[in-house]
């Protein structure tokens, strides 16, 4: 990738962090930098695409420990899980083969899987010989019959987000817009019900989680031409330049793919999140309000309104139980108010929030969520987390998986709400999966047993 | 405290319970140089010796008086006689555990006075021991049965402070362990070892890790027990500085061994997770008067990472348990303590344990009764023996097999589960079927509008097929 287009893709318009010296987007800082690389960003991003090959271009280490660690599901092709490589051996770099092996991997793995299309990752070792993917993937397209799209996201490119929007930059160069939607299908129409077609964008389907909010949109009437990536698949990624609205969902990761959309179709997006009751309802709200269908909105408002009743009740024995729990909320950007709310419809007080990957516009939610005087936690780090924890009782803390030993260590009760996770908290039934899996951590008898120590430790009166 | 609910259902369905003689057979097989002898008819035996061999995998002495229509009418008393003789001559053992059967219980047999009968017509085997007790398999199960052994072998065996003239804490490093019965060799052997870490010297009655922990001998064959708790280390159990009890079960042997020797004794549940592990381990140091060894320390520690590790899996998972009393306690406390919910409890017959439980009830019951209770509780975890496969499946649940008997898998007899290692590793076990069963996944939902081919050629399963297939 050409040092312009990096510049270009770190240069986002829509993105909040432009304007503030501080950046999610900034030169990582040798020595203390946390955190994935741009191959680990476009990989993720793009990997629960679930009927597409995705191949590695490079030596074991980026596919060999990153394959198949994604907590996304599929409703139906399982080929994203299948780990590909070219596994780039010391002959390959020295004789200048890559580019010879990438080619064969590819038709390989058209001729084993029959995917709907070949995603090619670029990596450091490629990128630095200098193979061009592009012109691979081009050729291979050509003679092989079957789409193979380069997504050039090298490691030392910069960032996982950078990686994220360079994946996002791919699709729309080289995906979106080659095919026009599906007719509804007749057996899906319904009387006085007119279809709209929406795309969410950054939506993962962590576990499954879609699954709670899909039933909702298509009761509606909302199509989801594509969810960008979670249990998406090629053909619908094909179709996302026809969509009425798009909701980028819970991320900033993908933020060009909205604008460009926005820009070369002039389709309209909104920001938005599935979690927590507010949240949920808020979303569905914001597709109505864009699309501007009355009959749309008097429905929407008639689905709030039931489901809000439904879960209520559903959460009131949690409520009870995890009232005036205090917890530390520890993870980027949207989340950091996205989760709030949700914490807050529980019952729980939550006592700070991280900040390190937020915008100036994710902090004014949380002032307006949490109280001017809130804490933010702008750096992570153990000692900061667990301090923070000591000095406000926080009751657990809530954050990526990455944390979560930190927090164990300590004898902290933690909650994992990266995309590692195993359970899905999103739409209105998700919170009760959340309020469950809160109750479990919080309530578990070993916090105190771990915390005891050994009886023969304490001074003896009388054994 | 739990109330026990009795069976009100006159079939039993898939039985959970084992004879007391088997129990007894269990604990006399940790004796050295031993036969056990059942006095029944020659199937008590067949049956109960079949099922050791395909829990233990190896050869087990076990006999029988082989009572027939005759004896069974008459009188079996001289069968007794009879048997013994031609055990002693023949098999050469120094001890045998002679036990009753329900038939010979039903006839009124007394085990006792035949015994007396043996020692008078055969003074020749004066040196040889021979252990009676009282199992009729139409009361208790295999713990009453056990337990019943163990109180026989203290009686019998173990001298009397004025027989003996012995005193306690003469061996003042030596202590006297009653095992529950819910200790499978691997666990008497990890006991053993965390007694001899703080320089004691166990003695373990009966000690089934050295006889029944399968291992290979240079003899090939050997038609009484191999290893075991010999009877001279019995004799001695006057001298030690303490007895310690684990398991409720064993409360009677325990109160007769404190009043022939007057050894003073220590009473433990279980040895099943932290803080029942932390009350033994603190007892072993301050008998010893020794440090907590570093090693000990240490798997303290992992125990409580392995804690931590666990609960999230483990945590608020709704178990079926099935097993004897002192095992039942074991497992519901390590399962309460890692925040499990123990949704069904059942016992094959009662036993002291069931009152410690902290239910409203317990049911004395079948696997019949398990497998419909768990149904109605939701479980999604059973724990209990190789007879439970059936069930678990049925349900679509994992099974965690312990107990007795573990006919479908190798080495269950050697599975260790008490002490920090022990308890670590279970915990391990119950997180990992946990985790490859799965049970929290969201169902998957089609969208009616979805433009995905698979929804629309016809095969509606197709793509749900390969999603599954694949994870």
């Amino acid at each position: 990738m050409q040092r312009k287009d990096i510049a270009e893709l770190l240069n986002e318009p829509a993105c909040a962090h432009n304007n503030k010296s501080k950046s999610g987007c900034a030169r990582p800082k040798p020595g203390a930098t946390a955190g994935g690389c741009a191959f680990d960003g476009a990989q993720i991003a793009l990997l629960p695409i679930a009927d597409v090959a995705h191949i590695v271009h490079g030596p074991i280490a980026c596919a060999g420990s990153s394959w198949d660690n994604r907590g996304t599901r599929s409703t139906g092709p399982a080929l994203w899980r299948i780990g590909m490589t070219t596994d780039l051996t010391e002959q390959d770099v020295v004789m200048g083969r890559g580019e010879k092996r990438l080619f064969h991997s590819i038709k390989q793995a058209i001729d084993n899987y029959s995917p709907a299309a070949v995603f090619v990752y670029n990596t450091c070792v490629p990128a630095l010989t200098g193979d061009d993917i592009e012109a691979v993937c081009k050729s291979a397209t050509e003679k092989w019959g079957v789409h193979v799209v380069p997504v050039d996201g090298a490691g030392f490119y910069g960032t996982k987000n950078l990686g994220n929007r360079i994946a996002g930059e791919s699709m729309v160069k080289h995906v979106i817009g080659t095919r026009e939607p599906d007719p509804v299908p007749p057996e899906a129409a319904r009387e006085g019900v007119t279809v709209h077609d929406i795309n969410l964008i950054g939506e993962y389907n962590i576990a499954g989680e879609l699954w709670h909010v899909l039933p909702l949109l298509d009761e509606l009437g909302i199509r989801v031409l594509c969810t960008l990536s979670g249990d998406a698949r090629y053909r619908e990624v094909q179709t996302m330049h026809r969509s009425e609205v798009n909701m980028m969902v819970c991320s900033k990761a993908m933020v060009n793919v909205a604008r460009k959309l926005e820009e070369r179709w002039g389709t309209p997006w909104f920001e938005g999140s599935f979690y927590g009751v507010r949240d949920v309802s808020k979303a569905l709200r914001d597709f109505a309000r864009i699309i501007d269908d009355p009959d749309l909105t008097q429905r929407t408002e008639a689905l709030i309104a039931r489901e809000e009743a439904r879960v209520d009740q559903m959460l009131q024995p949690w409520r009870e139980r995890l009232n005036g729990k205090r917890a530390l909320l520890f993870t980027g950007g949207v989340k950091s108010w996205s989760v709030v709310s949700a914490l807050q419809d529980l019952g729980l007080t939550v006592v700070a929030t991280g900040t390190s990957k937020s915008t100036e516009e994710d902090k004014a939610r949380i002032r307006e969520l949490m109280g001017e005087d809130t804490k933010m936690l702008s750096e992570g780090g153990p000692r900061a987390l667990l301090d923070t924890i000591r000095d406000y009782q926080a009751d657990l803390l809530i954050a990526g998986g990455r944390n979560m030993y930190t927090a164990l260590k300590a004898r902290i009760p933690f909650l994992d709400i990266n995309q590692e996770r195993e359970f899905g908290y999103a739409g209105y039934e998700g919170m009760v999966e959340l309020a469950r899996q809160l109750a479990l951590t919080i309530e578990n008898p070993i916090w105190p047993a771990v915390r005891k120590p050994a009886p023969w430790t304490q001074p003896q009166e009388g054994v | 405290m739990a109330k026990v609910i009795r069976r009100n259902k006159p079939l039993a369905v898939n039985p959970l319970k084992n004879s007391q003689p088997v129990g007894a057979t269990l604990a006399f097989l940790g004796l050295a140089r031993a036969m056990p002898l059942m006095h029944g008819s020659q199937g008590c035996t067949a049956f109960a010796k079949t099922q050791f061999v395909r829990h233990f995998r190896e050869p087990i002495p076990l006999q029988t008086t082989a009572m027939d229509q005759v004896s069974a009418v008459m009188g079996a008393d001289a069968s007794i006689v009879e048997a013994l003789d031609t055990i002693f001559s023949k098999n050469k053992p120094q001890v045998i555990g002679l036990m009753t059967t329900g038939l010979s219980e039903c006839q009124g047999t007394d085990v006792q006075m035949a015994v007396r009968e043996f020692r008078q017509q055969h003074p020749q085997y004066a040196d040889r021991y021979v252990v009676p007790v009282n199992t009729p398999d139409f009361s208790g199960s295999l713990e009453s049965g056990f337990a019943a052994a163990v109180l026989a072998m203290v009686e019998t065996l173990v001298p009397t402070a004025e027989e003996a003239g012995s005193r306690p804490n003469t061996r003042r490093r030596q202590v006297n362990v009653l095992p529950s019965p819910s200790m499978s060799p691997g666990d008497v052997e990890v006991l053993k070892e965390l007694i001899e870490a703080f320089e004691l010297r166990p003695v373990i009655l009966p000690d089934t890790s050295d006889s029944l922990d399968g291992h290979l001998v240079d003899q090939d064959f050997v038609p009484h027990t191999v290893g075991g708790t010999p009877i001279s280390d019995i004799q001695l159990m006057g001298d030690s500085c303490a007895t310690l009890v684990i398991g409720a079960a064993l409360q009677p042997a325990a109160e007769a061994l404190k009043q022939r020797t007057g050894v003073p004794d220590y009473h433990f549940d279980h040895l099943y997770g932290l803080e029942a592990m932390d009350a033994f381990v603190h007892r072993l140091s301050l008998l010893a008067e020794r440090p907590v060894p570093p090693a000990l320390e240490r798997q303290r520690a992992q125990l409580q990472d392995a804690m931590v590790d666990c609960h999230f899996m483990i945590g608020q998972a709704r178990v079926a348990l099935a097993a004897e009393p002192d095992h039942l306690l074991a497992f519901t406390e390590l399962l309460h303590s890692i925040g499990a919910e123990v949704v069904t409890a059942v016992a094959p017959a009662s036993g002291p344990a069931l009152a410690k439980l902290p239910f409203a009830e317990v049911k004395l019951g079948d696997l019949e009764d398990l497998e419909q209770w768990a149904q109605a509780e939701r479980a999604e975890l059973m724990i209990g023996n190789s007879h439970c496969a059936q069930g678990a499946e049925r349900l679509g649940i994992p099974l965690l097999r312990v107990g007795f008997p573990l006919y479908d898998i190798v080495g269950g007899y050697q599975r260790v589960t008490i002490g920090y290692r022990g308890s670590r590793a279970l915990l391990f076990e119950l997180a990992n079927l946990r985790l490859t069963h799965n049970t929290h996944e969201i169902e998957p939902y089609r969208s009616i509008y979805g433009q995905k081919l698979e929804y629309r050629n016809g095969d509606p399963d197709h793509g749900l097929r390969a999603a599954t297939a694949c994870g």
